[in-house]
């Protein structure tokens, strides 16, 4: 029994000339919304070749139309120099495409070999054999150096372990042509380095790589061509050799951008009050976690006009961290304290009227009513300031969204749409939009620019910065080490629930808070 | 405002095709029947909407259907799943009667009704409470402990009334006082003499009004819109899930028990083992169709309350049960068509 499967499509194409994917004038509406207007890519075989746009820009609605999610409504599709006439999921397997969806499809209970043949299951006598799914995933880790335990349920594995059983899954099933859709936004530097390097054992062994990314550095450092998507068009092509950071940012954008990372640090002097009483503080805080405690005894003071950043791998307790101090967990022990007050047992509520500022990790989830319009969200968590208990006051909400929408630049300026309507990052400007506005003391930034476009992020960061500088406190929890660096007076590395270093920003380099992430030993 | 045309359009899709579905099914199943569709639609709306007598029976079955169509409604804007509005009528209705043959015989009515009508809507809402503060506090799911609350209502006031409250002989309590009843419509407007019609559907419009303003006007509903939409975002806002879910399913158990100002208050002056026959169960139809809008609620309850009556009058041509078919028939359309539903029921399902 072989283990990977032969596609038809695939095997005759190798020896011809024609690319490996090839779009014509792809368009894909959805409603009176067009996502792909007229898109023509190449894709030629043995390549890594980058698709890069802001959030919203309708790459990865092109990918799930070449990989047969979506049906286009106009323009052709050619694999190996084929025209697919008919496509969906199982043509796109056929002729060797399989993608990598940016949200998991994992039944978690179930072991990675149990996963990863889930729906093609090996059988011996009409019997399942997981002996050898089990051979097979440890065939394929070996064979592109992504080992997995095959016997460990998918429950247990950490982010970039079901990526890893993601990709093995599509590995099984024989494809030759990759399509991964922002890979590398839940894994660590680290983690980053792994997947790349068996990005290029696959292309090395012949197969093909699309990459969806809004990263430009990772464009930069593994594919050989990009395509640029604005608005659902593609509005530039070019070898990544020929081309830079700056000039893809500009097309993406459709203008000038300053790249973050480019330096705006300030010394740790020039923080405003860096005598005046801690905006913030923490002093012993314990939460709860399961076994051990998920953050465990941090203590930290974060001043007036101070960013300090948390780094770590997700998991360390971050998360859980943000969400004490908001008042959406238990304190387990310990003291919060806000210019002085304490906090702790205070309801999320009171905690918010004693001026504690909360951009949630995940907007979805916690940060956006979705159906709400974009006037409602502005208010939620303060609608109990707008009129009284019997009305509240409607002119008042209005014209708080219109400012606010203006000021921040929220896209499309509608005060009416439902926030749900909008693309990643221009919710993102709302919830920033919102918890920044009324003067609070303190603001906990969780992830604030995560899956966000660069335009997007640019605008949140001079947000962040100028109410840093009209002294607010902030504690910015990031996986985005650049986003720290570029932001943070000083930044904190969280390991196992524990603080194993606090440093300056001008004192933290990517590659020392890598190490300091991965548990080395810090200085306090 | 070209939004709001969508969204217009979007909520009359699942009534809409539920009408059309269920006119179907009442064709086929008179034609089965043997007898004239078209014949048996005419006898119905000159039952009903045709006489006046007919408009007055059909405004008084539904104006216990706004309440209870309200009662579901309201916790839905919260995420809830009220099944016990059942319950919760009977329990208000019982107090409602009890504090009603307590007052004192001389009380006048301005006093007196406000005083039986808000018993029935505090005991009712307190029964509604209770599932509402269980499912914030451990968990439990509001739709099994509506179900299990409604067996116990029943049951506790068939025990009361039976051995405790009873007239001799019969099943019923004995009358409320004079000055806590509620004039017939007949008295106003002669030509609904006759008919049960009274001015609990004042209330009934009153309150659908009120729940509106309350839904979409204040900042209490924007909460319970916030936590049926979103709890982990609400909570993030500092709104409490368990005082908002609490306060919902409260109101809405207070709607339910305000069934009695209909039936105790205006219609037979004392509280009737078994007299709510589903009344809170067809609630659940009333809200769904209605969209769980107040307006829809009233426009839903109207429907329902001309088929219950027209049910009677064409029971001469064909069996009422067609009705009882055609009303069920409605209900399961919209169960299917509505995106609410589901959404609650996977949450469940989905396990917390």
């Amino acid at each position: 029994m072989s283990l990977t499967r032969s596609p038809e499509g695939a095997a005759a194409a190798v020896a011809g000339a024609a690319p490996a994917v090839r779009l014509v004038d792809v368009t894909k509406r959805f409603g009176p919304i067009v996502a792909n207007r007229r898109v023509n890519l190449t894709v030629e075989a043995r390549s890594v070749h980058a698709i890069v746009g802001e959030n919203g820009a309708g790459k990865s609605t092109l990918m799930k139309t070449l990989a047969g999610v979506h049906r286009a409504d106009e323009g052709e599709i050619w694999l190996w120099g084929e025209r697919i006439l008919r496509h969906d999921p199982n043509v796109a397997i056929r002729h060797g495409l399989g993608m990598v969806h940016q949200h998991f499809m994992l039944v978690e209970p179930l072991t990675v070999a149990e996963n990863l043949v889930l729906g093609l299951e090996p059988t011996r006598g009409g019997l399942l054999d997981l002996g050898a799914a089990a051979r097979a995933v440890e065939e394929l880790g070996e064979t592109y150096g992504l080992p997995v335990d095959p016997r460990r349920p998918v429950e247990e594995l950490s982010v970039g372990e079901r990526q890893r059983v993601e990709i093995l899954k599509v590995l099984y099933r024989g494809v030759r042509i990759l399509v991964l859709d922002e890979p590398t936004a839940v894994l660590t530097p680290g983690e980053v380095d792994g997947l790349f390097r068996m990005l290029r054992t696959f292309v090395e062994g012949g197969r093909t790589v699309i990459l969806i990314t809004h990263k430009l550095d990772e464009v930069m450092d593994i594919s050989q061509r990009v395509t640029v998507i604005r608005r659902g068009e593609a509005v530039g092509e070019v070898a990544t050799a020929d081309t830079s950071p700056r000039e893809l940012a500009h097309w993406m954008v459709g203008r000038e951008v300053v790249l973050p990372g480019a330096d705006s640090r300030r010394d740790a002097d020039a923080v405003a009050g860096a005598d005046a009483e801690p905006a913030l503080e923490l002093d012993g805080v314990t939460v709860a976690g399961a076994g051990r405690p998920a953050v465990d005894r941090i203590s930290l003071g974060v001043r007036p006009g101070e960013i300090v950043g948390i780094a770590g791998v997700q998991g360390n307790g971050q998360s859980e961290l943000l969400e004490c101090i908001a008042g959406l967990r238990p304190l387990a022990s310990g003291a919060i304290r806000i210019r002085g007050r304490q906090i702790g047992a205070l309801t999320p509520r009171q905690r918010i009227e004693g001026g504690l500022a909360h951009i949630p990790e995940d907007r979805h989830r916690r940060g956006l009513v979705l159906d709400f319009s974009l006037a409602d969200n502005l208010i939620l968590g303060r609608h109990r300031r707008f009129g009284s208990p019997v009305a509240l006051a409607q002119g008042a909400i209005d014209r708080r969204a219109s400012t606010l929408i203006e000021r921040f630049d929220v896209r499309p300026p509608l005060a009416e749409a439902p926030a749900g309507a909008l693309s990643g990052g221009n919710q993102q400007k709302v919830v920033v939009a919102r918890e920044i506005t009324d003067g609070p003391a303190v603001l906990l930034a969780g992830q604030p620019t995560r899956g966000v476009d660069i335009g997007a992020i640019e605008a949140i960061h001079d947000q962040l910065r100028a109410a840093r500088d009209g002294g607010l406190g902030v504690l910015l929890v990031s996986a985005d080490l650049n986003e720290l660096l570029a932001l943070s007076d000083r930044i904190a590395v969280m390991h196992r629930g524990r603080f194993v270093a606090v440093l300056d920003a001008s004192d933290a380099s990517i590659e020392r808070l890598g190490e300091l992430m991965l548990g080395a030993e810090g200085t306090e | 405002m070209k939004a709001r045309a969508v969204e217009l359009r979007t909520a009359l899709v699942a009534p809409v095709t539920a009408l059309l579905v269920a006119l179907l099914a009442f064709d086929l199943l008179v034609l089965a029947y043997g007898a004239s569709p078209l014949r048996v639609l005419r006898v119905m709306i000159e039952g009903t909407w045709g006489n006046p007598y007919g408009v007055g029976q059909v405004l008084f079955k539904a104006t216990p259907l706004i309440f209870t169509g309200l009662a579901v409604a309201i916790p839905f804007r919260a995420g809830l799943f009220n099944i016990g509005a059942e319950g919760q009528v009977v329990m208000g209705a019982l107090a409602g009667a009890l504090i009603g043959m307590w007052l004192p015989g001389g009380t006048p009515w301005l006093l007196a009704i406000p005083l039986v009508a808000a018993a029935a809507a505090l005991v009712g809402g307190g029964y509604g409470a209770l599932p509402g503060a269980l499912k914030a506090r451990f968990g439990a799911h509001e739709v099994i402990t509506t179900i299990m609350l409604n067996f116990v209502a029943l049951a506790l006031v068939n025990y009361l009334v039976a051995t405790h409250f009873h007239e001799p002989e019969t099943l019923h309590t004995a009358p409320i006082i004079e000055g806590a009843r509620l004039s017939r419509l007949g008295a106003f407007l002669p030509a609904l003499h006759g008919s049960a019609a009274n001015t609990a559907l004042l209330w009934a419009l009153g309150g659908a009004g009120l729940v509106a303003w309350l839904l979409f006007r204040t900042p209490l509903g924007y909460e319970i819109r916030a936590v049926g939409l979103s709890p982990p975002a609400a909570e993030n806002g500092g709104i409490s899930l368990l005082r908002v879910s609490t306060v919902a399913m409260a109101i809405g158990g207070g709607c339910a028990g305000l069934v009695g100002v209909n039936f105790v208050q205006g219609y037979k002056y004392y509280f009737e083992d078994g007299f709510s026959g589903g009344v809170g169960f067809m609630g659940i139809a009333v809200a769904l169709l209605g969209r769980n809008h107040p307006l829809g609620v009233v426009l839903a309850a109207l429907l329902f309350g001309t088929l219950s009556q027209g049910g009677l009058v064409i029971n001469a041509l064909v069996p009422k049960e067609i009705v009882e078919i055609l009303q069920a028939v409605i209900i399961l359309v919209v169960v299917v068509a509505s995106r609410e539903v589901r959404s609650i029921l996977l949450r469940a399902g989905g396990g917390r």
